[in-house]
């Protein structure tokens, strides 16, 4: 008696009065799935009110709701089938309350379009498919509602298919199927209709049954986000726990598990569940504790992942796709509070790369601002590094939303990394690593040739491009052979650009120093940043400004200073002795 | 993973966000099997226990057998029990069943406004003494600004429109068309000061995902749920003048999961046997916008 049937939430979308919520009702009607009276309740007050009876009012069921005729907020409803239950997020049509269709369909693992036959593809209807693009969700049924006012016309609802699939496809979204229906008149919604012989495909509550459920998340990396941290004393409970929800991979006592971005490890002692029974194993969704030996301190917000399995990224800069919601538009330069799985950051607004427009498809670029509903690609910089992924990985570590002001003001999803990536080439390749082949000559060959063993001299600061030049000369009188390069920046380059001239200069210092050359360069702060996540043999780091600074250990403000600090870097052992 | 299972993950993660967000948080108790469900959530989530009080409102006129099993279950399972009533309503018999209130009216006093003035703490709150199990005036009680509430979007309506958590004004207003969208599993759970949230675990809970649940974990619920021999029962519980049982013969759990799964009370709303509902046509909706759960 008590199987369970699985359940699944679908939402529908589309333009103002293309019939919404009159599928719905009738869809609700149609299955038996009211309380009896309901609809003579809503007739009477129809007819109490003077007002001809429509089947949305049934969902339409709040006050103020019913005397401005549309949806305000995601409605959801219920109904089951022999095969599933069903939970109908029903949405708003109309444009000022598109972020109440992105929270229902936030919820859906599949959609329903609805179009007006009449009145056609409509301003949201591209706006709402958009959305679900964005949104991810792939699962779509094209309904063509009001085919009764069209007298059930094919070429009519040929052409809007036709026009309505091109403008999806563009955006990589695959409908299922697409249905002429009248959703007053019940024609084929829950059984095939005679009045459109010329369609052969099903009615629409057969295509919803054939909507498959999600693929398994089970047979990913793990990723348990820390939601919590509990040590409850009360009747003697010892237990420290770490509480959260799996959100892909399998967790199994005896795992060990490393926590990102603090990189610290620790062993899962058990899985903690009340009043349930006592499993070795979680799969994704469970929402459990694990106990853990040894202990270390670890806030909410890091994300627990197998030692053994791909690795998060972990970044303060990264490129993203968002979608603002606010009416106060986004502006470069501000800070927003980011949530992503159970972490909170503080993020500004580095560059907005571009803004779409979801009418057109085109993208636009040179904005300083984001306004509401636009969906735009940006690039963020954290304060403090922050673990996360990028869809293909794990969809739910890619998802955040934007706090501002109290509120949710936006949603996206992380795209990429600036400086890393979880494509191990595109990884290798930033960080300058990939596989040249410098022949077959050994810095030892090189070294009796030359004379000298290669090294690295970077100049940092005030006139730091006049000082690497004079201190190149120095050398080259003294016999050594080098290669000077002196990074010409461009002004205001976004940080975008910045981490890209930083694996520039990578690869062209690791060319030289494979060559044994003395490469002197010059280069700005941001630029030596990228620098020093790089291996590059031996490294002398220059400041030239007057305030000291921690990564250098030598300084030059003068002409003057350049004859000693060759000295001085000779001494050390940084620049071999020439020998010739 | 099965649907049950799915609904109570998704409830416990709405749980421990809450416990994290609000310092001064509550959830109210109405012995009623979906707040009892809640309760049995709690457990889940903070693994066996119950961190914070939970907040009932005694209209005087709960059928008894609620306060017993209430009082019973505080004391089982170690719960902050906290009861607020409006005294002076029903001192002054400002009630339906004194015949001085319509039943909306006294629904009003001694349950939205009661329910206000307990979690603001400006009447006076009894708590539990679980060493004792007597009832003492709370001392120093300080406002609530998160409140757990077991409301389920099939109940009603109006009820279909709500959010995970649902930021009030300070005077408890509902701003229907302004409510700060929510995202996957984020929630709105920054909010100004003044605001209070509402967090509703079991929004997307059906009555029928309730009982199936009851029976799978084998949660104790309130016997007046269940025909007693008199082809009687009660399928929601209130105010004994204000609550009347249905036609039912459904004696256990399973019975009552299998008469909704049949069908055989597709005909009757689940709030049919509250009066109140029927006097005005927003029904809950009006109580609702007065800060009712």
């Amino acid at each position: 008696m008590l199987e369970q049937k699985e359940r699944m939430d679908i939402v529908m979308a589309g333009h103002v009065d293309h019939g919404k919520s009159t599928l719905i009702g009738r869809l609700l009607a149609d299955t038996h799935s009211l309380p009896e009276g309901k609809l003579e309740a809503i007739r009477a007050l129809c007819e109490k009110n003077s007002k001809p009876f429509e089947y949305s009012f049934l969902l339409d069921a709040l006050k103020d709701e019913r005397s401005q005729g549309i949806t305000i907020d995601s409605a959801r409803c219920f109904f089951e089938t022999e095969k599933r239950y069903y939970i109908i997020i029903d949405s708003p049509g109309h444009i000022e309350f598109l972020k109440n269709m992105i929270t229902g369909a936030t919820r859906a693992e599949a959609a329903i379009l609805i179009i007006d036959a009449q009145e056609g593809i409509q301003e949201n209807s591209r706006r709402h498919g958009f959305l679900l693009s964005v949104l991810g969700i792939s699962q779509v049924l094209i309904v063509v509602n009001k085919m009764d006012l069209v007298q059930y016309n094919k070429e009519r609802y040929d052409s809007i298919v036709q026009e309505y699939e091109t403008f999806l496809n563009n955006l990589g979204v695959h409908p299922k199927q697409f249905i002429p229906v009248s959703a007053f008149l019940g024609e084929n919604l829950v059984t095939q209709s005679t009045r459109m012989p010329w369609y052969t495909g099903d009615a629409l509550l057969p295509c919803m049954e054939a909507i498959q459920k999600e693929t398994a998340r089970d047979k990913k990396d793990l990723r348990l986000p820390v939601q919590d941290i509990y040590k409850f004393t009360a009747q003697n409970d010892t237990r420290r726990i770490i509480a959260g929800t799996i959100q892909s991979g399998t967790l199994t006592v005896g795992d060990t598990l490393t926590a990102y971005p603090s990189m610290k490890e620790t062993k899962v002692t058990s899985i903690e569940r009340f009043s349930s029974p006592k499993l070795e194993t979680a799969l994704p969704d469970e929402a459990i504790g694990i106990t853990y030996s040894p202990q270390i301190y670890l806030k909410p917000g890091e994300i627990l992942c197998k030692r053994e399995e791909l690795a998060p990224l972990i970044d303060t800069l990264f490129r993203v796709r968002i979608f603002w919601m606010a009416q106060t538009p986004m502006q470069t330069g501000k800070t927003y509070t980011l949530k992503l799985a159970t972490m909170r950051v503080n993020v500004s607004l580095e560059e907005i790369v571009h803004v779409f427009d979801t009418q057109q498809l085109t993208q636009t670029t040179g904005h300083t601002r984001v306004k509401r509903y636009e969906v735009a690609e940006c690039i963020l910089t954290s304060t403090k590094p922050i673990a996360f992924d990028i869809p293909d990985v794990c969809l739910e570590t890619s998802r955040f939303v934007l706090v501002h002001n109290h509120a949710i003001v936006a949603g996206g999803t992380i795209s990429a990394s600036i400086h890393h990536s979880q494509n191990s080439e595109v990884h290798e390749a930033l960080q300058g690593n990939t596989q040249f082949s410098y022949g077959t000559i050994t810095p030892a060959q090189r070294k009796k040739h030359l004379g000298h063993e290669a090294a690295t001299i970077v100049f940092c600061g005030k006139k730091a491009n006049d000082y690497a030049r004079s201190f190149e000369y120095i050398l080259y009188t003294q016999g050594y052979t080098s290669a000077s390069i002196i990074f010409e920046k461009q002004k205001n380059v976004t940080r975008e650009v910045e981490s890209l001239y930083g694996s520039q200069l990578r690869i062209t210092i690791k060319t030289a120093l494979s060559a044994g050359l003395i490469c002197v360069c010059a280069v700005d702060s941001a630029t030596l940043e990228e620098l020093t996540h790089t291996q590059l043999g031996p490294l002398g780091l220059i400041n030239c400004n007057e305030s000291p600074s921690q990564e250098s250990s030598y300084h030059c403000s003068s002409l003057d200073d350049l004859p000693r600090l060759v000295k001085d870097l000779i001494a050390d052992n940084i620049i071999s002795n020439i020998e010739k | 993973m099965n649907y049950l299972s799915q609904l109570e993950a998704k409830s416990v993660y709405i749980f421990r966000e809450a416990y994290k967000s609000f310092k001064d948080l509550c959830m109210l108790w109405s012995i009623g099997k979906d707040s009892t469900v809640l309760l049995w959530l709690a457990k889940k989530a903070f693994f066996g226990h119950v961190p914070f009080p939970l907040v009932h409102i005694d209209t005087s006129y709960k059928i008894p057998e609620m306060i017993a099993y209430r009082d019973k279950l505080a004391m089982e399972w170690n719960l902050t029990m906290i009861v607020g009533q409006n005294e002076v309503a029903l001192k002054n018999k400002q009630t339906f069943p004194d015949g001085n209130a319509t039943r909306l009216q006294c629904c009003k006093r001694l349950k939205s406004d009661a329910l206000h003035r307990t979690l603001d703490a400006t009447y006076p709150r009894k708590k539990l003494n679980l060493d004792t199990g007597e009832y003492e005036t709370e001392k120093n009680a300080i406002p609530f600004t998160g409140v757990i509430a077991g409301i389920r979007s099939d109940e009603e309506g109006s009820r279909s429109k709500e959010r995970y958590f649902s930021p009030r004004e300070t005077t408890n207003d509902w701003n229907i068309e302004e409510q700060p969208p929510e995202l996957w599993n984020q929630f709105n759970t920054d909010f100004a000061p003044g605001t209070h949230i509402r967090i509703h675990p079991l929004l997307d809970w059906t009555e029928l995902n309730i009982w199936e649940y009851i029976h799978q974990e084998n949660i104790p619920i309130i016997p007046l749920y269940f025909d007693q021999g008199k082809g009687t029962r009660y399928r929601s519980i209130g105010c004994a003048p204000c609550t009347f049982p249905i036609q039912s013969t459904a004696k256990t759990v399973p019975d009552i999961i299998e008469e909704l799964r049949t069908g055989k009370l597709s005909n009757i709303a689940e709030r049919s046997g509250r009066a109140q509902d029927a006097e005005d046509g927003g029904g809950l909706e009006t109580l609702r916008q007065d800060g009712y759960m």
